[in-house]
């Protein structure tokens, strides 16, 4: 791999890990996107206006950066509609089972050396590598 | 002031997973894809992001709390569940099946596509359908 390829990946990496020390540092929160999002969905006394704020700035930071580098966004989708509806089902049932996605678990918990975080993550890019080889099985992506 | 740091987080956050490349769908598929022509350029991401956190959060966690708030709020528990695993492999399912985490796909709302605002639809439909799961086997 070069530079050019391994720079951005890492870099965006870092700006995660600082957004993420942020949430800690200012709200003394995790910042796990899924659980924030439930926490919107699913009112809270006293923790579901700063997810939603949050979440406000994950959907801005997409604004800002749809001017800046559309390039970040897809333009083509390679699966039908339906593939999408049981995805993000499974996203969003899954990661409150689990409590946990990417962030919370593959970034926020590893860093803390949990064993549910590592064994959630390790799971999940299993799981994830499964499925994307059955979907070329039968040819359902690219 | 809470709420615009929150603010900003949120949008640093999303900055972040733009630039690494965890919006664009055939990237995440490209990294899961091992039997096949693997990318494995993601790797990065969690490299940058646990070495930032994993430096940054004991320096953080040593004061006596944050900002805003009185005390940290860090998962404690360390039991290994089957609700844990068999919930993360369903994520996995459907990260590999869309090419989306939750991050992505709230953050690439932006593009107003299709299958992005069907799979929000479908991720917070999920998360409401825990719920209903909850109830059922609590009884």
């Amino acid at each position: 791999m070069t530079m050019e390829q391994i720079l951005p990946p890492l870099v965006g990496g870092i700006l995660i890990g600082l957004a993420s020390l942020g949430m800690m540092f200012f709200n003394g929160r995790i910042a796990g996107i899924s659980g924030i999002f439930r926490g919107g969905l699913l009112p809270e006394a006293g923790e579901t206006l700063w997810r939603w704020v949050f979440v406000g700035g994950l959907v801005a930071g997409g604004v800002v950066m749809m001017f800046v580098k559309p390039t970040v966004f897809p333009t083509t989708f390679v699966s039908k509609w339906p593939v999408y509806v049981v995805a993000g089902l499974l996203v969003g049932f899954g990661t409150r089972l689990g409590s946990g996605c990417t962030s919370g678990h593959g970034i926020c918990g590893i860093s803390r050396f949990s064993a549910r975080s590592i064994v959630a993550t390790l799971t999940f890019i299993t799981t994830g590598a499964i499925t994307v080889f059955l979907m070329k099985m039968i040819g359902g992506a690219s | 002031m809470k709420y615009v740091a929150t603010f900003l987080m949120g949008l640093l956050f999303a900055v972040g997973l733009t630039i690494s490349g965890m919006t664009l769908p055939s990237k995440v598929i490209g990294f899961l894809d091992f039997t096949g022509k693997w990318d494995p350029a993601l790797i990065f991401v969690m490299v940058g992001g646990i070495l930032t956190y994993g430096i940054g959060l004991p320096l953080i966690t040593k004061r006596s709390g944050p900002i805003f708030d009185k005390k940290f709020s860090i998962p404690t528990r360390k039991d290994l569940t089957p609700n844990l695993v068999i919930g993360a492999g369903l994520f996995g399912i459907g990260w590999g099946l869309g090419g989306f985490c939750p991050g992505p796909g709230l953050t690439s709302l932006t593009t107003l596509a299709g299958p992005v605002l069907i799979f929000v639809g479908a991720m917070a439909a999920g998360m409401y359908l825990y719920t209903g799961y909850e109830k059922l086997t609590s009884k």
